[in-house]
């Protein structure tokens, strides 16, 4: 199965450390157990996309650029607009990212940041419409990890919920032929309907801990994705790794995601 | 091509394939279908129908990706061509691939990994008709093909999905229930151990109202379980009346 990722390794010694420190309810960098590590956000910071920003978490680094273009409509959707998620595990990123087509962990991660963005409808698809069933605009989110530190979810859905505020559209003009061209003189903002955030949480020898770094990941059991978005719905989940979850911790995770998601979202909103 | 959104619910509170909102679909599970196989089994729900087949534990190959303190659990989720209305390619879709990941790591906490270094264990899982739920199918029966196959394992994993339509919480989501209703969550666990393998979620739901799914997926999950329990005895039970059957043809001939 050539998806499959080579995951990183952590020494034991390392590991039992994690382990040790997070039964007394301490982290191995020293946060709290729903302390995020510092957040920075960066809008607008490559000029040739329509929409970019730039989203550290502790030494984690995210990149999302939004390139906006023409294309047919989807068969069913013919009056919508096209939203198409991508994620680049680029080598420069880690020792275990290798070029070549994407792997399991760049799909999975690419389709929970999708899944967050298409089911909280934060894109008005319906209003990215030229002509139904012709010509339609196609949002292209490219999500790019420089550096790999753990937590890619996170700081992937805030980078492209960022990158999406920052985001303009060009206009068209249709020509007597009935072609659609595009106008780059006049641009108006994407305007977003929603801002949906994603919340990792952990599960550590039965501890939960938000947004964990690297070495705290090849230490977990499994950790929890939750995406909660403006009014505290939830709109996406994915459990991933190779442990398991009991319901109480789910219930928990839930309740502490959105606690969390508003706090981040503040940092990319207003 | 555009469809409309059919009504899911009708005004009796009946869904479109005539359950109610907690009822499961018609579940037929069987136990060691495939002759090859060290372990394989089949499920059968609602329209949906999946084959599972374990191989291992055994040589890796190529070398290289053995692990030297435990074995490597590799899993494929793959549709057939004619598993769905519209053809599908054959190659694996980022959808797959995802569901491949996951689904191994749902059937992974089952499993005893350490006690076999240096080895793999290949979990093929072919959809051959798709009606929806079938990543949760996939689980069912990849679970059981792992215990048939002799692997030790902590407990059977059983899986089901639960999701809202037309505003109603309901268990084990058709296609259709699927595509067009409010929300989806596909959802695994050892039911004996009391431990969430898979969790997935999309669509819109409050938290309330994502926490009675969850209760609802337990429920349907420990029926599902049940029926796996029930296959997987009734493989012995086939065994057994094998064994005695020749033991009779041989008619004690021996001293």
């Amino acid at each position: 199965m050539r998806w499959m990722a080579k995951e990183p390794v952590i020494s034991k010694m390392k590991k039992k450390r994690i382990i040790q420190l997070i039964s007394q309810g301490k982290r191995i960098d020293g946060r709290g157990k729903l302390d995020y590590r510092e957040v920075k956000v960066e809008k607008g910071i490559i000029k040739t996309a329509e929409g970019s920003a730039m989203v550290c978490l502790g030494q984690t680094e995210v990149v999302v650029g939004v390139k906006v273009g023409l294309n047919t409509p989807y068969p069913d959707t013919p009056n919508e607009g096209i939203l198409t998620v991508n994620a680049e595990l680029v080598p420069l990123a880690s020792p275990t990212f290798e070029p070549g087509p994407p792997d399991e962990r760049a799909i999975e991660l690419a389709r929970v940041v999708d899944r967050g963005i298409r089911s909280s409808r934060a894109i008005p698809l319906d209003k990215l419409c030229i002509i139904p069933g012709r010509r339609v605009y196609i949002i292209f989110v490219d999500i790019y990890v420089l550096n790999h530190d753990g937590n890619l979810v996170d700081a992937s859905a805030l980078a492209a919920l960022a990158a999406l505020s920052d985001t303009k559209l060009f206009g068209y003009q249709i020509t007597e032929d009935e072609r659609v061209v595009l106008d780059r003189s006049v641009m108006s903002p994407l305007q977003l309907q929603n801002y949906p955030v994603a919340v990792t949480v952990a599960n550590i020898e039965g501890e939960l801990v938000v947004d964990p770094c690297l070495d705290e990941e090849l230490a977990m059991d499994a950790k929890l994705t939750i995406t909660v978005d403006k009014d505290g719905l939830i709109c996406a989940m994915q459990k991933s790794g190779p442990g398991s979850f009991t319901p109480e911790q789910v219930m928990e995770a839930i309740d502490i995601a959105r606690e969390k998601a508003a706090e981040l979202r503040a940092k990319v909103v207003g | 091509m555009q469809h409309e959104r059919p009504k899911l619910i009708d005004d009796e509170g009946r869904r479109v394939d005539g359950r109610g909102p907690t009822d499961l679909r018609p579940i037929h599970i069987e136990v060691d279908v495939l002759a090859n196989a060290d372990g394989s089994a089949y499920v059968e729900q609602g329209g949906t129908k999946v084959l599972a087949a374990v191989y291992g534990p055994k040589e890796i190959h190529p070398r290289h990706l053995g692990l030297p303190d435990r074995a490597v659990l590799r899993c494929r989720y793959h549709m057939a061509p004619f598993s769905v209305e519209q053809r599908k390619s054959p190659a694996p879709s980022r959808r797959e691939i995802e569901i491949s990941k996951v689904v191994r790591e749902a059937l992974e906490p089952a499993l005893f990994l350490e006690h076999y270094p240096r080895t793999a264990i290949d979990v093929f899982v072919e959809v051959l008709q798709a009606d929806g739920g079938t990543r949760c199918a996939s689980i069912t029966a990849a679970s059981l093909a792992l215990a048939d196959a002799g692997i030790p394992m902590r407990d059977l994993v059983a899986a089901c999905a639960a999701g809202k339509v037309d505003g109603i919480l309901v268990l084990d989501l058709c296609d259709s229930e699927d595509k067009y209703g409010e929300a989806d969550v596909p959802f695994a666990m050892m039911p004996g151990l009391g431990r969430i393998t898979l969790l997935q979620m999309d669509g819109m739901l409050t938290p309330e109202e994502l926490k009675e799914c969850i209760r609802l997926a337990m429920e349907g999950c420990r029926k599902i379980y049940n029926m796996q329990k029930e296959a997987l005895r009734e493989r012995f039970v086939r065994i057994r009346r094998e064994v005695e059957a020749a033991e009779a043809g041989e008619g004690g001939g021996q001293a």
